[in-house]
Parts: structure tokens; sequence; C-alpha cells
């Protein structure tokens, strides 16, 4: 009989398709079993108030994971969206407070920033062969630097545009169903996870993303202008930057010079949880969204049952770890 | 038979290419015609893949001409090449293996949908699959590359190859990591291009298989084009003696016979993956006893698992008599074994380091107290002295041996391995990157050691190297020991013979 590579490719594709759904369902599964401990735990924690808390708490560092995502799956890093983000939410609080410009002006501000950091980012990776973990460090805190000048080391209120942060924090979705007090931020955010799971999976950006972290010089050899869209990967990451940014200043009303290292990290974690490899070539947004509900969802059961903060930065770095680990185990086990 | 001129895909001419150091290539020649399979063969570093890169774009000639179908051609670029009708499969295969079948083949030339930068998967998909199946081949074009066996990333890479329109695909060693069966499928494939027009080189070191699947061979020796001859009128033999027709550096081995009949090594059914098949072979004191055979035929897959580096799958061990359980390198050295990589730079040295410290690295240990103080007066003297001793050319022991010259930085990973007392070396490669002059010192080196009672293993690609230092010579082809020849009675018709000596040839044989 002859039962040659058309019968291995069948075997091998429902394999495939189990492992990969093995690392996304493993995460989907662990939110849900975090869900339903903390449940148990606490009567408060499925209250509707601490939802929209956890959602709230999702929604800033979800939206950097995004763009990370990105970043991670072309096999680089981007340790600067944390910083870049304070920076556009200072630009967007310039814009609107010092400048008096119209809100959309002051939302454009942030997000440009965040892209032109991205776009500095991108060419002294892409052009002058820079590391990415080394260059956007440099990004890091040039851009934390930038934040503290042009603020004056002081936080800026947004006092004179209330509508900035009611348009943020107040809720279409309640007008539609009326006590469902969902903020608007929260849309904005699954609003943009959709938007960046189209552009990863259907569009030719999403496509060399994944040809760059896979393999690099074959993409190259076929003709694929690396360089370019290497760039464009970091202006996108940056625009990311600049939309958290925006989120973040409108919902805390002020635009906070001194807030935003270590939303990096949480971030890439995000990722990382979420089944993105860190040696490149896979990923999904999908996974990203999962693995920051899981951050957010951790943080804020381990406050509910009043664990110190100190040891819930303990939880969220021994997942990580775990995370990291289990995906290696999963290859080993591919290879 | 006289083929009419139109018939001419290829036409190079006096193609002359140096790299650093060396005469790649010395006024090639080379032609193809129009649904042929034209076999290139010569021994490694003949220059096969260098001229057929010169036709791909991917290196520039320094002299010489190309021709395409009777007009001459600038090849600048692998992209160049590819808008000629010009493809290659590189030995390596390039392929991204997170995506697809399709997604790979079409990188770059996505069609588009409505929207802009969205692509249309369907009809790549659609593409793809019209493509396979032209072909004949039954590979999912949504199976992700990684996924495939390598016989099925090959023909991807085919399908790829074709995809872009070409009337001359090149072969780098198709089937060197290829099964039997996989192998009968790629010929399959190969013939149907011969049928469709499409001109084929094939680069191969499997004699034989030239026989089922070639019209014309050329062969190649050092840079050199020496023959282009009809396949079916040539013989093996006669191939054979085109490859290695010099004689220039045949003679005796240099080192006398050693009677030493004192068995330091010996490895006993040694099995590993298909790399590894049932090897058998013994190592005595003060002896050279050289692994040759071809680029992949095993010889440093053998000498990593000797050395603990990978973990055999069956087989037994004993050093001086004595059943070794080396479960990894540390276990060798600890029993005296030293592992000196081809690959120096990835393996061997610390290059951003000092000279001393290379030499002390295997060791510092010993020069350390009990709580870990180095003592470096006694590093810097152990250094001094091998440095004396070995000859190694650096201006001082603190030099960062990445300066150093390839011989030189072959002296100091030896350096390193006697500061360890290793018994047994094994060599991989030993003068690989090392110009002419270093080469007959690192020579001079082995037959030392050999002669102060070290036992010496040294894999070489370069037959005539082999020949002048073994005192045996064991030669392997496909995982296998095909042969043992005494350094008196080998001959490279002799060791050829056995290293292009597969399976089919042979039949199957036993595992002790």
């Amino acid at each position: 009989m002859k039962t040659g590579p058309a019968a291995l490719t069948q075997t091998r594709r429902v394999r495939l398709v189990r492992s990969d759904a093995v690392q996304r369902l493993l995460a989907f599964g662990a939110l849900i079993l975090i869900i339903v401990v903390f449940s148990l735990a606490s009567p408060n924690f499925l209250q509707f108030d601490n939802v929209v808390g956890i959602l709230l708490a999702t929604t800033v560092t979800g939206v950097l994971a995004l763009g990370v995502t990105f970043v991670i799956i072309t096999g680089g890093i981007d340790l600067s969206i944390g910083t870049v983000m304070t920076l556009s939410a200072v630009m967007t609080a310039i814009f609107l407070t010092e400048w008096h410009l119209p809100i959309p002006l002051g939302i454009v501000a942030g997000l440009a920033t965040g892209a032109l950091a991205g776009l500095v980012n991108g060419v002294f990776i892409a052009k002058l062969k820079i590391p990415s973990f080394i260059a956007t460090l440099g990004m890091l805190n040039v851009a934390k630097g930038l934040a503290l000048v042009i603020s004056g080391l002081k936080p800026i209120y947004f006092n004179d545009t209330p509508a900035f942060n009611q348009a943020a924090m107040g809720s279409v979705v309640s007008a539609v169903v009326p006590g469902l007090d969902v903020p608007n931020i929260v849309l904005v955010f699954f609003g943009a996870a959709i938007l960046a799971s189209l552009v990863l999976s259907k569009t030719i950006l999403g496509r060399y993303t994944f040809a760059l972290g896979s393999n690099e010089e074959a993409a190259r050899l076929s003709g694929v202008s690396v360089d370019g869209w290497k760039m464009a990967v970091y202006t996108l990451a940056g625009l990311f930057s600049g939309l958290a940014g925006v989120l973040i200043g409108a919902r805390l009303n002020s635009a906070q010079p001194s807030l935003g290292q270590g939303y990096e990290l949480d971030a890439i974690a995000a990722a990382v949880i979420g089944g993105t490899s860190l040696s490149g070539g896979e990923g999904t947004i999908l996974g990203t969204v999962i693995g920051a509900f899981i951050i957010s969802t951790l943080t804020n059961g381990l406050r509910i049952m009043s664990v110190p903060q100190e040891w819930q930065t303990v939880v969220t770095g021994g997942i990580v770890i775990i995370a990291v680990y289990l995906d290696i185990v999963r290859r080993r086990r591919q290879a | 038979m006289p083929e009419p001129v139109g018939d001419l895909l290829v036409e190079m001419d006096g193609v002359s290419k140096d790299f650093p150091g060396v005469h790649a290539l010395r006024a090639c020649r080379f032609e193809l015609r129009r649904g042929e399979i034209h076999a290139l063969v010569g021994e490694n570093g003949a220059g096969k893949s260098t001229l057929m890169k010169i036709l791909a774009g991917v290196y520039r000639m320094d002299a010489g001409r190309i021709r395409l179908k009777g007009a001459d051609a600038d090849i600048a670029s692998p992209r160049a090449a590819q808008q000629l009708g010009i493809s290659i499969i590189h030995q390596e295969l390039s392929l991204m293996p997170h995506l697809s079948a399709a997604q790979n083949i079409f990188i770059g030339r996505e069609p588009r949908g409505r929207i802009p930068f969205f692509i249309d998967e369907r009809r790549l998909n659609e593409q793809a699959r019209t493509l396979f199946s032209s072909l004949n081949l039954k590979v999912d074009p949504q199976a992700k590359v990684g996924k495939l066996t390598v016989a099925q990333q090959q023909m991807v890479e085919i399908a790829k190859a074709l995809s872009y329109n070409a009337e001359v695909v090149i072969m780098d060693e198709p089937t060197a990591t290829l099964t039997e069966t996989e192998i009968d499928e790629l010929f399959r494939i190969i013939r149907k291009l011969r049928e469709n027009g499409v001109g084929v080189v094939h680069i191969s070191h499997r004699l034989e298989e030239l026989k089922r699947i070639s019209d014309r061979v050329t062969v190649m020796r050092d840079g050199q084009y020496i023959a282009t001859v009809d396949t079916k009128d040539a013989s093996i033999e006669r191939i054979i003696s085109m490859m290695v027709g010099r004689t220039i550096y045949e003679g005796a081995a240099e080192i006398p016979e050693t009677a030493n009949p004192e068995v330091v090594l010996d490895v006993r059914a040694l099995n590993r993956g298909r790399m590894v098949r049932d090897v058998n072979f013994t190592l005595r004191r003060g002896e050279i006893l050289g692994l040759a055979g071809l680029v992949g035929a095993g010889r440093t897959e053998v000498a990593r698992a000797v050395f603990g580096a990978d973990r055999p799958d069956s087989g037994t061990i004993l050093v001086h008599g004595q059943v070794a359980h080396i479960h990894s390198p540390a276990d060798a050295v600890r029993l005296g074994i030293g592992y000196l990589s081809e690959d120096r730079k990835r393996y061997g040295l610390a290059i951003g380091m000092d000279v001393e410290s290379n030499i002390v690295l295997a060791t510092l240990r010993r020069f350390a107290d009990a709580i870990g103080r180095v003592d470096f007066r006694r590093t810097r003297a152990t250094a001094e002295q091998r440095v004396h001793r070995l000859d190694i050319r650096t201006p001082s022991i603190r030099q960062k041996v990445r300066n150093l010259s390839g011989g030189n930085q072959q002296k100091v990973v030896i350096a390193k391995w006697l500061t360890a007392d290793t018994e047994i070396l094994i060599f991989d490669e030993p003068t690989r990157g090392i110009d002419v002059g270093a080469k007959s010192e690192i020579y001079h080196l082995l037959n030392d050691l050999a002669r102060q009672g070290k036992a010496i293993i040294m894999i070489s690609s370069e037959l005539p190297e082999i020949l002048r230092m073994s005192h045996r010579i064991v030669v392997m082809c496909e995982g296998r020991i095909r042969g043992e020849l005494s350094g008196a009675e080998a001959t490279q018709e002799k060791i050829m013979t056995y290293a292009t000596m597969r399976t089919t040839a042979i039949g199957p044989q036993t595992a002790a």
C-alpha cells in the first residue's frame, strides 16, 4: 500500500492543530481556574464593580501587550513601551492643558509621539543593527527623562477638559443596556485587540512579522524588504504605546510623569503567558489578551484576599517563569 | 550526439573566483541544455557550490562570462537570477518553519485582497495547490513547513523555485539528508521537470545516484573544470578517478607505524539516530586514526557521541579496557578525552578572552584553593610554558584569542586539552580555515603528540590530509563504517569507493 507523503501530512496536521491549541487552551484554562478559585474564596470577587475593576486594570497593560506581541514575534523585544506610554500621555496633556487645543488633536499628539518613538527604535534596530534589547533600553530612559523634563516633574491634570475623562470613563454600553456600566476605554481595548488580530493574521505586515521571526535570511533572499518591515513593526508597537498613553491619561484624568516604568514587563509577561515565543515566529493576539487578563485577574484576586502587594508581585513573577518553562517543555517535546 | 545550439540554456566560460587566500575557481566551464539533468561532481572543496552560486547571483565572478540562451548575461543578485529564470535550492534549506507551505512559496509576492495590505489567503492557497498538483506533489499547502519532513520541505523549495517560472533549477546536494523512498520521490519530480524542458543541475556526492538520474556529468577538481561526459558512457570508477586525479600530496604517512598494542579506546556497537549506526572501532596509544568520509557521513556525530556531547541510543565505550559511562563532556574530560571541534569559534574557544584564560579554562579548579581563589602566578606559568612548547605565535599570553591566526587559535585549543592531561584527542577538521603554512605545523604537532603516546582521532574531509597523517583509516558513509584501511594500503580511490558506498549498493547490514 502506498502510504506516502499524503498520509504523513494528514497525521502531522492533526498533531499540529492539537499542539498549537494546547498552549492557548492551557492559558485559557488557567484563567478560568483563577476565576473559579477566587470566586469561591471571596464573594466580592465576581461583584460587578470588581469585574469592571479587572477590565480597567487590563486595559492599559493589554494595549501595550498588543504592540509588543508583534515585536516579540519578530524575535525582538521592546522595553521602552512603558515609558513611551508616559511620554505620550504627557504630550497629550501639553496639547490639551498648556496649549488648549481640541481633544482630538491631543489624542493625535499622543499617538504620534508613541509612533515616532517606535520609529526611532526601528531605525536604530533595523538600520544601525543595534540589538533590540539595548536600543529599546536606551529609549526607555530617553522617554522617561523627556516625560519628566516636559512635565516639569509634576503631574498635569486635565481639569480644563473634563470631556476627555468623561469620554473614557463614560459608558456607551449602559446607554444600550441600562445598568451595564462598562467604561468606554474597555471597548477601546477590545477594538484595538480585534484590529491587531486582523493585522497580524490577515495583512502583509502580519505575515512579514512572522517571517522575520521565523527565518529573517530566508525572507531577505525571497526579496522581502526586511529592514523596512522591521521598522514598521516597531512603529506599530510605538503607536500602541501612544494609545496606551492616551488611555491612561484619560482614565487618571492626569498625566503622571513618574508612572510607566514596569508596565513593559507586565505587557511582555502577558504576551509570553499567552504563548508568544521569545525566540520568535509564534504568537497570537488572542493569547496575549488572555495573558493580560491572567495577570490582572490574579493581581486583583490576591488583593481581594488581602495578600500584601509585595507577595502579589512574587506570584505574578512566578507565573511568568512557569509559563515560559511550559513553553520550553512543549517545544522540546515537539522537536 | 550533436545538439542544436538553441537548446543551450546556460554557457559558463572562463569563470574564476578568488576568496581571500584561495583560488576557489580557475577558468571553469559549464553548460546546461534544455530538458537535461546535469550532475556536477567533485570532492569537498572542488568548487561545485561556488560555481553554481555564481550562476545564481549569490557570488560575483572575478573573470569569465555567462551566456543565457545565447545572450550575454550579468547576474548581479539572487533577485536578478530569479528574474532570469534561475533558481537555486541551497544545501541548508531557506524556508520559514513557522509559516505554511503556501505562505513560504509566495513570501514577498502574496496575492492581495480588495482592502489594501490585506492578503487574499484563499487565492494564495489555491495557487499553491495548483502548483503542487502540477508536480503531483502531495503536500498540504496549509501545513506549517516546520512540521513537514525534510523531503517534503525540499519539495516545497522546489515548488517555490518553479513558481518563479524557473528554466534553470540548481540543487545543491538535495539528497544528503533524505531516505531511499524520499529520494525516489525527489527523482520523480526532477524527471518531471526535465519533461517540461527545465534544465536541472544536480550537485551530489553520491555517485551511483548520478547513474540513475543524470544525462551528463561534469567533474570538477581543485577549482578547475576536468571533463563533461555522457552519464551512460562513464563508469563510476572512471568518474572517481577523474575526481581524485591529483597525486600532489600523496605518499607514505610521515610517521612510522607504532607497534604499541595498548588499546585506549574501544567503541562497540554505538548507535545514535540516523547518523551513527552500529559503529565499532578501536584506538591505540600513540596512534593517529583517520576518520574519513564525505560531509554528512556521520563522523562528527560519532565524535560527539563518544565525547558525551550527544547521548547515544545504545552501545558501549571502553576507556583503557574499563566500561566508561560518559553522559556529558565533563565525564569525558575526567576520563581523559578531549574534543577539538571543527567550529573553534563556537565550541572550542572563548574568543573574547586572552590566551592564558583559554589555556587554563578546562582546569581552572586545579589552580584554585579551597575557597575558589585562583593562583594566577601558576596559571601564568602554565600558559607561558604551553605557549613556548607549542610555539604559539602571540605577542603575549594576554592577547585576546580573537586576534590570533587560525593556526594559532587551533594551537591554543590543543594547549587547553594538554593542560587537562588529555590522553585521547579527537580532532574534527583540524586544519579547516587554516592556511597552508600553518597546516604543516599542525601536522607536525599531531605527529609529536602521537609520538608522546597520545591517542588521536582525526576527522578530515581532505583525503590527502587523511592519507598523509593516519596510521589507520576508518571510512564512514551514511552513519556506518564502510571499511578500514591501513595507512600503507590506503589510496584516494579506495577511500572514495567506501565513502560513496550506500546501503543499496552493498545490501543490508545486521547489527552486531
